[in-house]
């Protein structure tokens, strides 16, 4: 035998809560919380016997519920020499479910705007006129690692023994590879100017490695073209501010 | 010099070719020597003959821009031109999140969290996908959460003209005051639907 039981689907212990100031028409400045206590916990019990798995946050509002309500019971302590009353224990609380209610209110302005809005339609831009402004896709790691494999492929395989002193940092690279797309501006360069700056394997390797650092820092931006045109490099301009980050890696 | 009644034409042109909002910045690019205060008069203007003709069409403000878009009232009869391809609405914990994104930015999860009271990583993703919000950077605290803001499809998604478009949060602290007169919030809201095109 099957029956049917109706619950609202609560996105967490606030949205809860809320339904039962509304459901009680309470006056959310004065909460009665033994009432509100006891229909929380009603609610939690209904989604352990329907299976549903209780997320932590709704046990841990109850645990806050029973502390204010035995609060609420205690007298309210008067501390020598502090003539200001003692804060309501839902102060808190109220505090937390005010915020939330504006911004859940802002969310359903934001779903009417949506309905509105999805109402109205543009023309998209003549085919003719792609092109005028260069389309870019973003590059991703294959690409690069392509890019990699074929500058290295373009060094004369030529063997040998080099001992230098070891100055080459990826930071130092970071820096130097920033500086350079500072002063190439909107422009950006190649990735591979920037990767045959270096003609050894090893220089190839750090400039690489400095590179990657860079796009995740998100100071510089990868793009592309189309998946066979060269890979251009710019500096983000959003997180301009940001560089001295680089002092920090 | 371009004449004044040529400039309305010029610019309407380029309302009508951009596909995306166009800034009175970028029109005085082009223009190049004509005043920008008489190119935002003239869109104003062009706003107004659009409404005074019942147009099909208005010029519509957002996302920093105008663009030139149909009338919401003549949605049905678009979808019968073409099957129109619409992404399902936004959930509500989407909404909210967006609520909080777009007036606490940049923001971290943890701020969300807190406001919402529910671990919002998967909602995070999701608008992430749908463009609707961006990572702008890292915050410097331990940890270096990362910072989340709105998007400019957030702002063309909604219809609003830029951040501050929206319903400014003093207006709803001050609904809450009024906790007894549910009736005067409502209208409230009402009123902020829709926007007329300002003349």
């Amino acid at each position: 035998m099957s029956y049917e039981v109706k619950l609202e689907v609560f996105e967490g212990p606030l949205d809860l809560l809320m339904h039962l100031i509304k459901k009680n028409e309470i006056n959310i400045y004065d909460i009665p919380i033994s009432l509100v206590t006891q229909q929380y916990l009603e609610y939690i019990d209904l989604m352990k016997d329907l299976n549903l798995e209780i997320a932590g946050e709704f046990l841990l509002m109850a645990a806050t519920l029973t502390h204010i309500k035995s609060k609420m019971l205690l007298p309210r302590e008067e501390k020598a020499g502090d003539d200001e009353e003692a804060e309501d224990p839902r102060a808190e609380l109220l505090r937390k479910l005010l915020e939330y209610k504006s911004f859940k209110e802002v969310a359903e302005e934001l779903g009417k705007r949506e309905d509105t809005w999805r109402d109205i339609f543009y023309n998209p831009p003549d085919k003719s006129m792609e092109g005028e402004d260069e389309v870019f896709i973003e590059v991703g790691l294959f690409e690069l690692l392509e890019a990699f494999r074929d500058v290295l492929e373009q060094i004369p395989d030529k063997r040998y023994m080099e001992i230098v002193p070891d100055e080459l940092t990826v930071r130092g690279r970071m820096t130097a590879i920033i500086e350079k797309l500072d002063a190439a501006a909107a422009e950006g360069v190649t990735l591979l100017t920037l990767i045959e700056e270096g003609s050894t394997r090893r220089t190839i390797v750090v400039t690489f490695l400095a590179l990657l650092e860079l796009a995740r820092l998100r100071l510089i931006k990868l793009l592309q073209v189309s998946s066979s045109e060269t890979i251009r490099v710019y500096r983000n301009e959003d997180s301009r501010a940001d560089s001295d980050e680089i002092e920090e890696t | 010099m371009v004449e004044n009644n040529e400039l309305k034409g010029i610019i309407e042109a380029l309302l009508f070719v951009a596909g995306e909002p166009l800034s009175p910045d970028r029109i005085k690019n082009i223009l190049e020597e004509v005043d920008k205060k008489a190119i935002q008069s003239i869109l104003w203007e062009l706003q107004h003959d659009y409404d005074m003709r019942l147009s099909g069409l208005r010029i519509v403000e957002v996302a920093g821009g105008y663009q030139i878009a149909s009338r919401p009232e003549l949605a049905q009869w678009i979808k019968r031109l073409k099957k129109v391809k619409q992404s399902s609405r936004l959930s509500k914990p989407s909404l909210e999140t967006l609520a909080i994104v777009a007036y606490k930015q940049p923001i971290v999860k943890a701020e969300i969290e807190d406001i919402r009271g529910v671990d919002s990583s998967g909602v995070l993703k999701g608008l992430l996908d749908k463009h609707m919000i961006k990572i702008i950077g890292r915050k410097d605290v331990a940890g270096r959460p990362i910072l989340y803001a709105t998007t400019k499809e957030f702002l063309q998604y909604f219809g609003l003209r830029d951040i501050s478009d929206l319903p400014t949060l003093k207006e709803f602290t001050e609904l809450m005051a009024e906790e007894g007169s549910p009736t005067e919030g409502s209208e409230m809201q009402e009123e902020m639907v829709l926007e007329a095109p300002e003349i």
